[in-house]
């Protein structure tokens, strides 16, 4: 037993298998429905219509108490929701940061009637959030923000501008990370804030960056002295570092963090077909291995968020295994798999292959970059 | 006794009675007796055989598991493994268990022990490459024919041999009539392979432990350029990965066990983790050496009484790439479509 990591065991209880074959049942209706294909991951697909149908079987937000909306179900069964979603690719992109990260914060830090405007509307599956954290100057050293709200009457002004905005120019709030009072060299962290800030407000505009693969979900979002109301703060004015760092067990432990490649596993899989060659069934085996171990890490840190405890050393220890193994999938299968050599063929592993070399070089940055994350595992470690 | 109070004795009678001299003296070829007498009096060789609660079932798998952790923690030179493998399967087949050491075989896939009818008993002939500990043991216990067989020392023809780790692995030969009894119900050679499998993912996970442990300490330690090595962050990034594989490994090997105690797909969970874990001592095993430089390097240091045996387990009862194409035909199976139900099951 290492003293530094604790990953506690975790048995699924029965109402989540209950739940697991509703959510198989749910998905092969919408599939033989024709509603969708399957995705590669969650940052690939926008369905508003999906969301609501999701939402109306008390799949978004489930986890937050009834009185907003949600359903008063565990952590656990959300994570079940979640990754048999992710697994069969479902569009969960229109719906995915509010119900992983926006909705929770607003739960947790918010204020009364934030939670009763909002909250409702999320599980409902027609309110959609991005996160502003992001800026030019700042990625990583998340700290060196510039975006800065002035207190004036009746609420705040906004200032500066937000980039890598994923859908921003979709969704209808940002939780908008800002400066409140100006930088404490002695401590960094302080006067940050973070607000709730509709995308449709006065001075707002909006950019979109086209990506390497040709997709356009993130943004540059520039903020001219917009007003936002004194009720869209989160918590108090100074409290938004806590706020932050507080969401990155959520952030980073869950089954988004090694699933990304899952689709091309499943079409390099079915082009092996049933008798594998040892060079296939090698590889196969190998990241089945890997994807199993994932799981189990995953799940583990799942059942200790429900506890309540402080996991963000061990999310972080499950997001570098788990988006090193996303970007390995496409490079194993690109030099292993049987082929397809015709770009203009209908070739589900071809395309899902396609996806997954264009994109991988987004797996080990978003939500934290690998580097970022080793850097905590070492402090875990009790080396800095 | 609960895992964790077995993992506790356990580890205080290692890390009491397993020295380094004790290490290097057994790898130079010098049993250690009084260390093993401790042992089998602490009932550690019977944990496998005494927890079953049915002739042949797994129930005693989780202290046994805790013990094979700590052993390999300590670099134990002994054929615990082995002889808790051996003890479980005689009792299982209402055989007695002498006490002193045992080892089964054979230890790869395609052995060629075979067991035929000899008059009213059995006659076991065949050979067997790298058998743990051959030369030390009282006997091999092997399981061929629905029988459970033990082929006592003098019966047997050994070529001596070591493993990277300085531990014996003797070639073995036989044609010699033997005590047998039918097996316990559901235990026939390939699960024997499996628990050998398992148990080699054990050990690898406790020495992982240990190395993480060392490897951190020294990085601490060791200054150069005016401050600790752990402070730079190209040391840091690859203590973290060091450390990432380390918790990979504990929390599947620790799987697989829970599979074992509830009846799971034991096939697919030790095939997942000797996969895994052998990955992970590769990758441990060469970060430490690097982090640790020269002084690594040396017979000196204790770090390769543990990197030796990551060297050696990974490869025995099937090497990663075995069990990866077993994983691989097992999941080709299914079909792309059951692929996520076959990972979501376990």
């Amino acid at each position: 037993m290492t003293d530094v990591f604790r990953f506690d065991p975790l048995a699924l209880p029965p109402e989540c298998e209950t739940l697991r074959g509703e959510v198989r049942q749910f998905i092969a209706e919408e599939k033989s429905a024709g509603r969708w294909r399957s995705e590669s991951d969650f940052a690939s697909s926008y369905s508003p219509e999906f969301s609501k149908r999701l939402g109306a079987r008390g799949w978004i937000g489930m986890t937050w108490p009834k009185k907003y909306g949600g359903q008063d179900k565990t952590f656990l069964e959300r994570y079940v929701v979640t990754e048999e979603l992710l697994a069969a690719g479902a569009p969960v992109g229109a719906h995915w940061v509010a119900d992983r990260q926006s909705g929770p914060l607003i739960l947790r830090f918010g204020k009364d009637g934030q939670r009763e405007e909002i909250l409702p509307r999320i599980t409902r599956g027609e309110c959609y959030f991005c996160i502003g954290m992001s800026e030019p100057d700042s990625g990583s050293d998340l700290a060196s923000i510039r975006t800065k709200a002035v207190p004036v009457e009746g609420g705040w002004e906004l200032s500066g501008r937000k980039i890598w905005t994923s859908n921003a120019h979709k969704a209808h709030f940002m939780i908008c990370l800002c400066r409140t009072s100006p930088v404490d060299v002695s401590d960094r962290h302080k006067g940050l804030s973070q607000l709730i800030v509709e995308l449709i407000s006065p001075g707002i505009s909006i950019r979109p960056i086209k990506n390497l693969a040709g997709a356009e979900h993130f943004n540059e979002v520039l903020f001219e002295n917009v007003f936002v109301p004194a009720d869209r703060m989160i918590g108090e004015p100074g409290d938004g570092w806590k706020q932050v760092t507080s969401e990155l067990g959520y952030e980073r432990s869950g089954p988004e963090r090694f699933l990304s490649s899952f689709r091309l596993l499943t079409e390099f899989v079915r082009r092996a077909g049933n008798t594998p060659d040892a060079r296939e069934a090698e590889a196969i085996g190998r990241l089945v291995a890997h994807l199993a171990t994932l799981r189990r890490m995953s799940l583990s840190v799942a059942g200790m968020l429900q506890k309540g405890e402080m996991v963000n050393l061990e999310a972080a220890v499950v997001k570098d295994l788990g988006t090193n193994l996303e970007k390995e999938i496409p490079e194993i299968v690109r030099l292993v798999a049987k082929r397809g050599r015709s770009p203009n063929k209908a070739d589900l592993m071809e395309e899902a292959l396609r996806y997954g070399v264009l994109n991988a070089p987004s797996f080990t940055i978003r939500g934290g970059t690998r580097e970022i994350l080793r850097g905590i595992v070492a402090r875990g470690l009790g080396l800095r | 006794m609960s895992d964790t109070l077995v993992a506790e004795v356990a580890g205080k009678l290692f890390a009491n009675l397993v020295p380094s001299k004790l290490v290097n003296d057994a790898e130079a070829g010098e049993f250690p007796d009084a260390l093993w007498k401790a042992v089998n009096d602490a009932g550690f060789p019977d944990a496998l055989a005494a927890g079953a609660e049915a002739p042949g079932d797994l129930a005693g798998l989780a202290d046994a598991a805790a013990i094979l952790r700590e052993a390999g923690r300590h670099a134990a030179p002994l054929p615990l493994a082995e002889t808790m493998i051996a003890r479980w399967l005689l009792a299982g087949a209402g055989l007695k268990s002498p006490e002193a050491p045992l080892t089964v075989a054979p230890v790869e896939r395609d052995g060629s022990l075979l067991l035929h009818r000899a008059g009213k008993g059995w006659r076991l002939a065949g050979r067997a490459a790298g058998v743990p500990w051959a030369q030390q043991a009282a006997g091999i216990v092997v399981v061929a024919q629905g029988q459970v067989a033990l082929v006592a020392a003098k019966s047997i023809d050994i070529r001596p041999g070591k493993s990277l780790a300085g531990e014996p692995r003797d070639d073995v030969s036989v044609d010699a009539e033997v005590e047998t009894a039918p097996a316990a119900a559901g235990v026939d050679a390939a699960l024997v392979y499996r628990l050998g499998a398992l148990s080699r993912t054990l050990l690898m996970a406790g020495a992982l432990d240990e190395v993480l442990k060392l490897t951190v300490q020294y990085a601490n330690d060791r200054v150069q350029f005016g401050r600790p090595i752990g402070k730079f962050q190209a040391i840091q990034q690859q203590l973290a990965v060091l450390a990432e594989n380390v918790a990979a490994a504990g929390v599947v090997a620790a799987a697989a066990v829970e599979v074992a105690g509830k009846q799971g797909d034991f096939p697919f969970a030790v095939a997942v983790a000797k996969a895994r874990v052998g990955e992970a001592a590769s990758k441990v095993a060469e970060i430490a050496h690097q982090v640790h430089g020269a002084i690594g390097f040396t017979h000196e240091h204790r770090l390769h009484h543990l990197t030796r045996r990551l060297w050696s387990w990974r490869d025995e009862f099937g090497v990663e790439s075995e069990w990866q194409q077993e994983l691989g035909r097992i999941a080709a199976a299914r079909g792309g479509d059951g692929l996520w139900p076959l990972l979501s099951a376990w």
